[in-house]
């Protein structure tokens, strides 16, 4: 499969990339590690007349500790995520969620900004991101702004990043010894999940129930009041939209989110 | 676009469509058919070759994306110590890791890439690092057992190197 033809550029910092993205507007697509924009270029069903590699580009690939956080450039890998010491005893939910994406080749090429920008809502790390409660840096030609995960994401595919911005840091919370787990379910370990759920520090976090990644909201206040796993786990679906495709129905989705949050829950206490 | 790229230790220059995926480009431009087309959706592996030593699916990667990166395929592997196979490749022979041969260049490049990450795997290391690369044949076992071999063999001429 051939993608339409395009025409490519590759600017050596991000404020030559943003220049790109302002001089081309919707035309223009940024490529980061290519594993989410590429295959729908080869399907043909993304077609952008330009695109603007910035998947080399050092000064977005970087983990360091800052304060109470742990930032993280968008350009960073998911092997990176996955072998980092830091984000090991700092904030363990990240490593262990970026392991299960796809297989050994997809995760030296993917990112974790490309993985967020693309808004997949069946995807694993904006999963953990929005359970994690991080913050997003976005550059544009104004200026940086910051948004937390929980406004990022506003649809099927769509994120709140405009036409002439850039995804540039992940500002993640240190969690340290709070209790996480995450839960994913698919028909193979490479796949997509059909349904996932990550649980960190009282906070719960879906995956393919809805237009976006969600926020069980009603199991966090109950897990706030004291109730036990299986209890706070039966309403992990209320207030979801799940969608309905071959791999299941909507009453299996949302069985599947009750289950998993409640195995999360049970072993984020444990 | 005029693309730079060092493929098994040859340094190509060539002008290409910035639209030519790197699997055609090491098929169709240089003639390297051990990379191949399997599934062309970065599910099967076929395709598995090392960027700059980390294995990557060659039909999900631009050839743009690899301008001025060293790319090494399962033809790379034999001939550089006096024509003897390179040990993954022995390991795949000796092990009768292969029927129908498809996903083998794919599964030997995989293979090549964990050992460079991690010199000695347990089994389950392994079978899960090789998640992204399918064998219809099923040979899963010895394919296995091939890897692990190559990852014995390594470590013994490694030991050797040093007593030498």
């Amino acid at each position: 499969m051939i993608p339409i033809a395009f025409d490519y550029v590759r600017p050596d910092s991000v404020d030559a990339a943003l220049a790109q993205l302002a001089e081309h507007g919707e035309d223009a697509k940024l490529l980061a590690g290519g594993h989410s924009l590429l295959p729908l270029m080869k399907l043909r069903l993304a077609a952008p007349a330009v695109l603007v590699d910035v998947g080399r580009l050092a000064e977005l690939r970087y983990v360091r500790p800052d304060g109470d956080e742990v930032v993280i450039g968008a350009g960073t890998r998911h092997r990176d995520l996955e072998t980092s010491e830091l984000l090991r005893t700092e904030v363990p939910l990240l490593p262990r969620v970026a392991a299960t994406v796809g297989d050994p080749q997809v995760r030296h090429r993917g990112t974790l900004g490309g993985s967020l920008a693309h808004g997949d809502p069946a995807s694993d790390l904006p999963t953990a991101v929005l359970a994690l409660d991080a913050t997003l840096v976005l550059r544009g030609p104004d200026g940086t702004r910051t948004v937390p995960a929980t406004e990022f994401f506003t649809g099927f595919f769509e994120t709140v990043l405009g036409l002439d911005e850039m995804l540039v840091e992940i500002r993640v919370p240190r969690t340290g010894s709070a209790g996480w787990a995450y839960e994913k379910f698919g028909r193979r370990n490479n796949d997509w999940p059909i349904v996932a759920a990550a649980v960190v520090d009282g906070r719960v976090a879906l995956a393919n129930m809805a237009p976006t990644v969600v926020r069980a909201s009603l199991t966090e206040e109950a897990v706030a009041r004291g109730a036990d796993p299986a209890e706070a786990a039966e309403v992990a679906d209320e207030g979801t939209e799940p969608a309905e495709d071959v791999n299941a129905s909507r009453p299996y989705r949302r069985h599947l989110a009750r289950l998993l949050v409640r195995r999360a829950l049970t072993t984020a206490i444990r | 676009m005029k693309v730079q790229i060092t493929v098994n230790g040859t340094e190509h220059t060539d002008e290409v469509e910035p639209r030519l995926l790197l699997v055609h480009y090491l098929r169709d431009v240089l003639g390297l058919r051990a990379a191949n087309v399997g599934c062309d959706t970065s599910s099967c592996g076929a395709c598995t070759v090392l960027l700059d030593g980390e294995s990557v699916k060659s039909c999900t990667v631009l050839a743009a994306q690899a301008d001025g990166t060293a790319v090494s395929t399962a033809e790379g592997l034999s001939g550089v110590d006096g024509g003897r196979m390179h040990p993954m490749q022995e390991a795949f022979r000796a092990e009768h890791g292969l029927q129908c041969g498809f996903c083998t260049p794919g599964m030997v490049m995989a293979g090549v890439g964990l050992l460079a990450e991690n010199p000695n795997p347990t089994e389950r290391e392994v079978r899960e690092d090789i998640e992204g690369n399918l064998c219809r044949c099923t040979g899963y076992h010895n394919i296995v057992r091939a890897i692990l071999a190559a990852a014995a063999a390594q470590s013994e001429q490694g030991r050797a190197g040093h007593a030498a």
